[in-house]
């Protein structure tokens, strides 16, 4: 009888151990990114990447998903910072992008997978400068901007500006922005403050393109950039003028295409290597007029060439678009 | 003889899993700790200026010409939501341990109990999210501030999540006072407010500053609320209202887009490490004050 009971906690003992190593081994058995994983009978393509793109991403996952319901995409967000990241770790099929790789980023890419990381110009975007909607201000120049936003940069308080804000809200300029490794901060410092000169400490740095706009709209004396797809009822978008004494241009689809709007950015997708099957599939899709017109329903400026405004295409690199007919 | 030989090995073998059970927990602190450490440790030995990690505020860590990683703002950001967040926690959640022990019946207690243990069930999202839209629009209005999110927003929050645990562990603590202790108290006449001063709080002295303790350390480690609720902005405030950035909520923000292996990176360990140092501390001062109180 005892030994009975004794021999059951034994197999007791050794049955937990294999579950636990069994554990193990499924969690140890990572996909090693090569292509698309199938999970029983679909074909799954991981898509992950930048914040202000996450929208137009999701869109067209769930539009591709009526193209070819064997496939599905899963999207995620997290920054264009954390789809490098994941490219570079070999852990994504497409990683998304408001902002070019750099060099060192591609570099790393290659060393860990073998693969070069290839650019494909998807969409375009302008970056926006919201307000509250109760602000009076209607535009704004690089150099205010660089001013308010620049590291010993001058403009603290609204009342600088000539800006009377409606009573009640504080003088102080709220200084809205993005964390520190998003594709959308960098553009902006790019753009806005040149290549040598960094942030005033002191803004708010948030998570997501859609936070900075819903802080915004909850701070009267708040000022931010973010992609002019998050545009909401309850902020405004200023009219941009690159230089002084220059026309201010509204951020509209139109300018965004002509490239008068200054604030103006191409979007990627970044596969690893030349795409190949499901991968590539997916990324014509994407370049077809159906995936584009998605592009400016969510907001987005969508590719010149599907547009018809080939004679003007916007001011910006486009060195390797893949084009699909 | 089989039966024997059996009992001998599975009574050791269970011995050994539970002398394994024991000892895990300081196998994973270490292997923790190593792990971090070693993250980090390359960029801590060669280049890391410790004069400007610990004491420049500027945060600039993804420059384009001037890399600068100096964390005073942080940790005067971690520092001072959390003192303000233990300032109003801490007599909040003694005042209802004592309550919830000592003056209500057993039907309010048990009632009361489950809806703090019910706050402890929230998510740290959610309240940064209250944080993000209730708080921030009241602190706007009530002090006429530019912005709601900054100190006092966080501090209120971390507050309230670790009320919970200041709450059941307090009362754990006087609980564990003999019922004999109280007999005494009122049999010599003592009132209710005498009793609670003069025998309770001096009786669980050392559970309750244990409460208090663990209500530190779920504040210092506190992250995603304090992330969407402080404003996270690189600043040194002079106000309770203006905004400020912890070290938790930095590495949350930035570790996941930080290339491996980069400066930043290994940044954002060392940042780990110190946070690891910080808790440690707070835990060794607990350990040796409640040793002090035990010798007298």
């Amino acid at each position: 009888m005892k030994t009975d009971k004794m021999n059951l906690r034994w197999k007791l003992a050794i049955g937990a151990c294999l579950v636990a190593g069994l554990c193990l081994v499924i969690t140890g058995c990572g996909r090693k990114g090569d292509g698309t994983s199938s999970t029983g009978g679909k074909n799954t393509i991981q898509n992950t990447g930048s914040d202000t793109m996450v929208n137009i991403a999701q869109a067209w996952a769930e539009a591709y998903d009526e193209v070819k319901p064997s496939v599905s995409i899963e999207v995620a967000g997290g920054g264009s910072g954390t789809g490098v990241a994941a490219m570079i770790n070999g852990t994504v099929d497409i990683a998304n992008c408001s902002r070019e790789m750099t060099q060192e980023e591609i570099d790393q890419a290659e060393k860990n997978t073998g693969k070069t990381p290839k650019k494909h110009i998807v969409a375009y975007d302008g970056v926006a400068i919201f307000v509250h909607k109760n602000n009076p201000m209607n535009e704004i120049t690089f150099k205010q901007l660089a001013e308010i936003y620049g590291e010993s940069g001058k403009i603290d308080n609204w009342s600088q500006l000539d800006v009377q804000l409606p009573s009640g809200a504080s003088d102080e300029i709220v200084r809205v922005g993005r964390q520190n490794s998003s594709g959308t901060f960098y553009y902006f410092r790019e753009e806005v403050l040149g290549e040598r000169r960094d942030f005033k400490l002191g803004s708010r740095d948030l998570n997501g393109s859609k936070e900075v706009v819903e802080l915004i709209s909850r701070t009267p004396g708040a000022i931010g950039y973010s992609g002019m797809g998050y545009d909401t009822e309850e902020v405004k978008m200023l009219h941009v003028a690159e230089a002084e004494g220059e026309e201010a241009t509204e951020p509209t689809v139109e300018n965004v295409i002509s490239g008068h709007y200054p604030l103006s950015r191409p979007l990627y997708m970044y596969s690893l290597g030349e795409p190949t099957g499901e991968v590539k599939a997916y990324l014509d899709w994407v370049h077809t007029p159906k995936a584009q017109l998605i592009v400016r329903e969510c907001g987005y400026v969508p590719m010149p060439s599907i547009t018809n405004v080939t004679e003007e295409t916007p001011d910006l690199s486009t060195s390797s678009t893949n084009s699909a007919q | 003889m089989g039966r024997g030989r059996l009992e001998i090995i599975a009574e050791s073998l269970i011995e050994w899993v539970i002398r394994l059970c024991g000892i895990s927990a300081i196998i994973f602190i270490f292997a923790i700790f190593l792990f971090v450490f070693k993250e980090g440790a390359e960029f801590l030995f060669n280049e890391l200026d410790l004069t400007e990690f610990f004491f420049s505020k500027e945060w600039y860590p993804t420059s384009g010409y001037n890399k600068r990683y100096g964390v005073l703002a942080l940790i005067v950001g971690t520092g001072s939501v959390t003192i303000l967040a233990m300032l109003i926690a801490v007599p909040f959640g003694l005042g209802a341990a004592v309550f919830i022990s000592e003056f209500c019946g057993p039907r309010l207690k048990e009632s009361l109990k489950i809806l703090i243990e019910l706050l402890a069930a929230i998510p740290s999202v959610v309240w940064g999210f209250i944080g993000l839209t209730v708080i921030n629009q009241l602190i706007i209005h009530v002090f006429n501030a530019p912005v709601g999110l900054n100190i006092l927003n966080g501090g209120i929050i971390l507050a309230l999540m670790s009320v919970p645990i200041i709450v059941s562990i307090g009362e754990d603590a006087l609980k564990a006072v003999p019922d004999s202790y109280r007999e005494a108290a009122v049999a010599m006449g003592a009132t209710r407010w005498q009793l609670i001063r003069r025998v309770l709080l001096p009786a669980a002295k050392n559970g309750l500053l244990a409460a208090a303790l663990l209500g530190v350390g779920r504040a210092v480690g506190e992250t995603m609320a304090v992330l969407m609720a402080t404003g996270h902005s690189v600043n040194m405030p002079n106000s309770v209202l203006d905004s400020v950035r912890t070290l938790t909520a930095t590495i949350a923000a930035e570790l996941g887009e930080a290339p491996v292996n980069s400066d930043h990176y290994q940044v954002l360990f060392i940042i780990g490490l110190l946070l690891f140092s910080i808790t440690f501390v707070v835990n060794m001062t607990a350990d040796l004050i409640v040793r002090g109180v035990r010798k007298k």
